[in-house]
């Protein structure tokens, strides 16, 4: 075991938790302010992977697909919210839980009709293809590519809230959305927004793992655990703590199927254990927010 | 007529708050209700925001029928409101909890032209603009959701209980604040406990009982009036 061995294994942890911390953030503003725990997540990121092979194929261009898919995806997250999520606001916090579980299978048996069961293929584009030298050893372009996409996106998402109205209006909404409405803010116009934004940030973790992972109709299901986790580990709501814990939950899986591979599947769930013993609010979550 | 309300009910859940709630406030008027502690004040100023779900009556602000309408587009209305427990929202600064009273106005008002005037009339927020606004006292955060219901200059605003929990200088304090308001044409609905300063500067006042008017008269009247006070609003 060489250090150079060990510091590429955790850049694979990085690459790996890349994609977490892109389905956490969309987790966490979901819940923090809609209080939806979105059980269809995992079937948007596997959807996005699908509209990234279909828009693909239409266009054969890469670049397009990977533009593309968050606004479709998105999309459909808008039309959810719309016409599913919203006439169970207010009903409590399972109904809204109950539905998105729902529409997680039914979404994984549609594309199952449509795609079929096997795996379809999704190549790296020529432009990303191959290693690079990072100093410590040959790494694929295609996964630094990945933490490259994701750290645009965080910082992008973050002056986005931190900087920009609508931003302000995010995050006071999910503290206090009563005082947003009686200060003239059409609230529920805001929850669409935000859904739409979870949804696309859900989609692109799924086209951009797609030349990773194999397409196949089930990919967001085990997903779908690790950002539950992640999102917990971290703290519901909070950005800072979905890329944290994205990023150790991602170096954890990777440093264990290193060193004691039998452990790999479990060793995200000791650690949240461990955080929910210590911390049951998450690493950065706030007391209380499901009171 | 600035506000309008007439046969307002009123339930949460089964129970039936308010029962048939009728006053007016005219343009440019303070207006004080007052009564005991679960009497129905909180819920008739929330019924007239918006804030309730099962309402029914009319509800008229400016001439316009607005009970069936959203809190958003009453606010956008100029229909300001001050909740009881000032509402301050939590890690944001005293700023962006004043840009907040900005961003669903439609009434064009510059930012920072709006924050400024703000910090001259609350001198208290001009040194903590950019403070986290739950870690001032109590009475400067009742300043800040004052001044972050008025700094998109609505025709009306109603307040709940302003003078609950801050210490008495900084209740004078607000109520010439009020007072000021009025002056510049800003008409107020108040809801206050604390009687003899709210009537000291209302105009007129409702007592309201087990969800029903039970009194109304000029504040001067009621302010004599030793004994429906002891009836009414000894708490």
């Amino acid at each position: 075991m060489t250090l150079n061995l060990f510091l590429l294994q955790l850049f694979t942890g990085v690459a790996l938790g890349s994609v977490f911390v892109l389905l956490a953030i969309g987790l966490s503003l979901i819940f923090g302010l809609l209080t939806v725990v979105n059980f269809a997540h995992g079937a948007f990121y596997m959807v996005g992977a699908y509209v990234g092979v279909f828009l693909l194929g239409l266009t054969g261009n890469f670049w397009v697909a990977l533009i593309l898919v968050p606004f479709v995806v998105g999309a459909m997250g808008l039309v959810v919210e719309r016409f599913l999520v919203r006439p169970l606001y207010g009903r409590g916090i399972d109904y809204p839980l109950l539905l998105t579980f729902g529409l997680g299978l039914v979404l994984v048996e549609l594309v199952r009709i449509v795609f079929g069961l096997e795996g379809v293929p999704f190549d790296v584009p020529d432009a990303l293809q191959g290693a690079v030298n990072i100093g410590i050893g040959w790494f694929p372009l295609y996964r630094l590519f990945l933490i490259a996409v994701t750290i645009a996106l965080v910082v992008g998402l973050w002056l986005f809230l931190e900087k920009t109205s609508f931003g302000l209006i995010i995050r006071a909404g999910a503290r206090d959305p009563e005082i947003m409405r009686v200060l003239g803010v059409d609230i529920s116009r805001v929850w669409l927004m935000v859904f739409g934004i979870g949804t696309g940030l859900a989609g692109v973790a799924g086209v951009l793992s797609a030349p990773m992972t194999s397409v196949i109709p089930d990919m967001g299901t085990s997903v779908l655990v690790e950002a539950f986790v992640v999102t917990v580990v971290g703290g519901m709501g909070s950005l800072l703590g979905a890329v944290v814990a994205g990023l150790m939950v991602g170096i954890i899986i990777s440093m264990t199927a290193l060193f004691y591979p039998e452990l790999a599947d479990l060793a995200m769930f000791i650690l949240m254990a461990a955080v929910l013993l210590v911390r049951p609010q998450g690493l950065f979550g706030r007391k209380g927010l499901m009171g | 007529m600035m506000l309008d309300v007439r046969d307002l009910n009123a339930w949460y859940g089964r129970s039936h708050i308010l029962q048939g709630i009728s006053l007016n406030v005219e343009r440019g008027e303070i207006v004080c209700i007052i009564g005991r502690n679960g009497a129905g004040k909180t819920t008739t100023l929330r019924s007239i925001m918006g804030l309730v779900k099962k309402t029914q009556g009319m509800v008229r602000f400016s001439g316009d029928e607005i009970l069936s309408e959203p809190a958003h587009t009453r606010f956008a209305r100029g229909l300001g409101y001050v909740p009881e427990d000032r509402r301050i929202v939590p890690g944001l600064t005293v700023r962006e909890n004043l840009r907040l009273g900005l961003l669903g106005q439609q009434n064009g008002i510059d930012e920072a032209a709006a924050i400024e005037r703000i910090a001259e009339t609350f001198p208290r927020l001009k040194e903590r603009l950019d403070q986290i606004a739950e870690t001032m006292s109590g009475g400067e955060q009742q300043m800040l959701a004052i001044a972050r219901a008025s700094v998109s200059e609505p025709k009306m605003i109603m307040l709940d209980e302003p003078s609950e929990g801050i210490m008495p200088v900084l209740v004078d304090e607000m109520y010439d604040l009020f007072e000021r308001m009025k002056a510049e044409g800003t008409t107020i609905l108040l809801v206050e406990q604390n009687v003899e300063i709210a009537l000291s500067i209302a105009d007129r006042a409702y007592i309201i009982d087990q969800g029903r008017i039970v009194h109304a008269s000029d504040a001067a009247t009621l302010l004599a009036d030793e004994g429906i006070k002891e009836r009414y609003c000894s708490v």
